[in-house]
């Protein structure tokens, strides 16, 4: 990285259709499918909310395309984006917790991984927090935490849902026992939106795991999930590691969990908005949107 | 019992060796030697002191896992009085992994929920290594909600390597059991009191350690991942286990200085399972005090107290936006 890209915003990394640099997707004009291996133009692809148009597979979003597309253009308020992190515990492996902070800041564009915005949903008042799979595998710390919490705060206040689309690997290491707490801190906060009788969504991505699975993700008074996404408490190779047995086809992917009873409904990212805006206003007695 | 000495204690375990050799030569010899016996004593009990002092991180978690180390059901035996095990969840099964009852505290009610693990092979698989599944974290919800409707406070005691990573445990919903604890001791209207007593093992071990109080024994540890685990990721290799229990500070003293626990308990010289009694007492001592401690609030000022301690958990540093 040279001293000028260092000088640059983030803003301006980011490339046009919301995609972070380092996306999943390969740099270029053309791409493949992980899936069925349809060479795609990269716009084709961009344009189609990064589902490939052949077979319907979902690659990753990152945050803010995710919140352009469930959020209306209008009336967007960001939340605890002052929120940054520190390295409290001087953590060190290979790298400084700090340099790979500085990393992701550079390769995301965003200073964490959560990005909160309160706006509507077709008119309908929300706050959606989007995490950023892109920003150290969205992983959960002492910033998610409270970004997560002032954002269901703000929900709380002004009578508002509350929708979470979650895409992480768990509790960030970095943070050690502070990242387990995060647990604990956000799933608490969602006792008050509950209290206050206001809805709780829980949308579900590639990938859902470990610490984030395992707190407020499956508390959603609805749990929404795209689809093939993988979703559970332990990773596919520990689990394997543990058991030494070869895991079932389609094992921890959303259509396993909704077939198990662990999820309401898998939604194709194309019709998200609609069902999304379908759902909250059920819950809240109000007409059906346009 | 003889004691089982951990590979960093094999000094202490010669001096012993060496004790117990003169023991039974002394109870077929004219000589007396008990003066010696009674000087070798005074230099293993220096000793472990010694040792003690300066245990590091990774040792401290080879004694939290020591196979001798009390376990739940040995506290409730020597703390607590007429306990009546509660079993299953009432949807699929009874989970071994967490015991959990009524039980009297000082005569008092209380409802007792914990991790248990096995000393034997036979009851090592029996209690899955304390290693809970779904079914274990919803009977312990079970008897949260079962204290909370006749007014009994919660009393849970960690001992855990984690939530077992099993193909069952998935299908059957690991994530959504844990999170739902988590849910419900935020807003559960009685008292929570929290004892590490062992391995405090990441989101398996939070599962039932949403408090009031949350306090630790002197060599439990309390981390987001284990060593080995953290370890592997990092570094690739488990061998930097020691490393990675160094940084990521997960022992009591570490975790008291970062306010995320309350109160360290005591342990006696050499660690907990050297001395059954004297630990069970310190323990006592502790849970009394925290009840005490939590006994003077209301239902309502509980609740809000838990609420804020948990709202204030984490550290970041705030900035206006670019």
């Amino acid at each position: 990285m040279s001293w000028l890209n260092k000088l640059l915003p983030p803003k301006i990394k980011r490339n046009e259709n919301g995609v972070a640099r380092k996306s999943t997707l390969p740099e270029g004009l053309w791409s493949k499918c992980p899936s069925c291996e349809a060479v795609l133009y990269a716009t084709d692809l961009g344009n189609n909310l990064n589902v490939c148009p052949k077979c319907g597979h979902h690659n990753r979003l990152n945050a803010r395309a995710r919140i352009d597309l469930l959020l209306d253009r209008e009336g967007r308020f960001e939340i605890g984006a002052e929120v940054l992190p520190v390295d409290t515990l001087k953590f060190k492996d290979s790298r400084r917790y700090p340099e790979r902070l500085l990393d992701a800041t550079e390769n995301t564009g965003e200073t964490d991984s959560l990005v909160v915005m309160q706006g509507a949903v077709k008119t309908l008042p929300v706050v959606v927090a989007a995490f950023e799979f892109g920003f150290m595998g969205g992983s959960m710390g002492s910033v998610l935490g409270e970004r997560f919490v002032r954002g269901v705060q703000a929900a709380v206040e002004q009578g508002m849902p509350f929708v979470c689309v979650s895409a992480s690997g768990g509790a960030r290491m970095q943070e050690g026992l502070f990242s387990l707490m995060q647990m604990a801190k956000t799933t608490a906060a969602l006792t008050r939106l509950s209290a206050a009788r206001l809805p709780f969504v829980s949308i579900l991505t590639d990938p859902t795991m470990g610490g984030v699975s395992a707190s407020f993700a499956f508390i959603g008074d609805v749990v929404m999930a795209e689809p093939g996404a993988l979703i559970g408490f332990a990773g596919p190779r520990v689990i394997e590691q543990t058991v030494r047995e070869k895991l079932p086809e389609g094992f921890q992917r959303s259509e396993f969990l909704l077939e198990k009873g662990a999820i309401d409904m898998i939604v194709d990212r194309r019709q998200m908005k609609d069902k999304l805006a379908q759902v909250l206003a059920l819950l809240q007695k109000l007409p059906a949107a346009a | 019992m003889k004691t089982t000495f951990l590979d960093f204690e094999q000094p202490m375990a010669e001096l012993e060796g060496k004790i117990e050799t003169l023991r039974f030569a002394q109870d077929d010899s004219a000589v007396d030697i008990s003066e010696e016996i009674g000087r070798l004593e005074k230099k293993s009990q220096t000793l472990t002191k010694e040792v003690y002092a300066k245990l590091t991180p990774w040792q401290i978690s080879q004694v939290a896992r020591h196979p001798q180390r009390p376990y739940t059901l040995d506290y409730l035996d020597l703390v607590f009085t007429g306990f009546e095990e509660l079993h299953g969840d009432r949807a699929f099964s009874d989970d071994h992994a967490i015991v959990g009852g009524l039980a009297r505290f000082n005569g008092q009610p209380v409802m007792v929920i914990g991790h248990q693990k096995g000393r034997d092979t036979k009851e090592k698989i029996f209690r899955n290594f304390g290693m809970p599944r779904p079914e274990g974290y919803r009977k312990a919800l079970r008897l949260m909600r079962l204290a909370e409707k006749f007014a009994i406070p919660v009393m849970t005691f960690v001992d855990t390597p984690g939530a077992y990573p099993g193909i069952d445990a998935e299908e059957r919903g690991q994530s959504e059991a844990i999170g739902r604890n988590l849910y419900v001791m935020a807003e559960l209207k009685v008292p929570i009191i929290v004892t590490i007593i062992g391995e405090g093992g990441s989101g398996g071990a939070l599962a039932i350690a949403v408090g009031d109080v949350v306090q630790m024994l002197q060599y439990s540890t309390y981390s987001v991942i284990s060593p080995e685990g953290c370890a592997s990721i990092l570094w690739k290799s488990a061998d930097k286990a020691s490393e990675a229990a160094e940084i990521m500070g997960i022992t009591a003293q570490r975790l008291k200085t970062f306010g995320l626990i309350d109160k360290i308990v005591g342990e006696p010289l050499g660690g907990a399972h050297r001395d059954y009694p004297a630990m069970a007492q310190n323990l006592k001592k502790a849970l009394q005090d925290a009840l005490k401690q939590v006994g003077a609030l209301s239902v309502g000022e509980l609740v809000e107290t838990r609420f804020q301690r948990l709202m204030a958990y984490g550290r970041t540093k705030e900035q206006a936006p670019r």
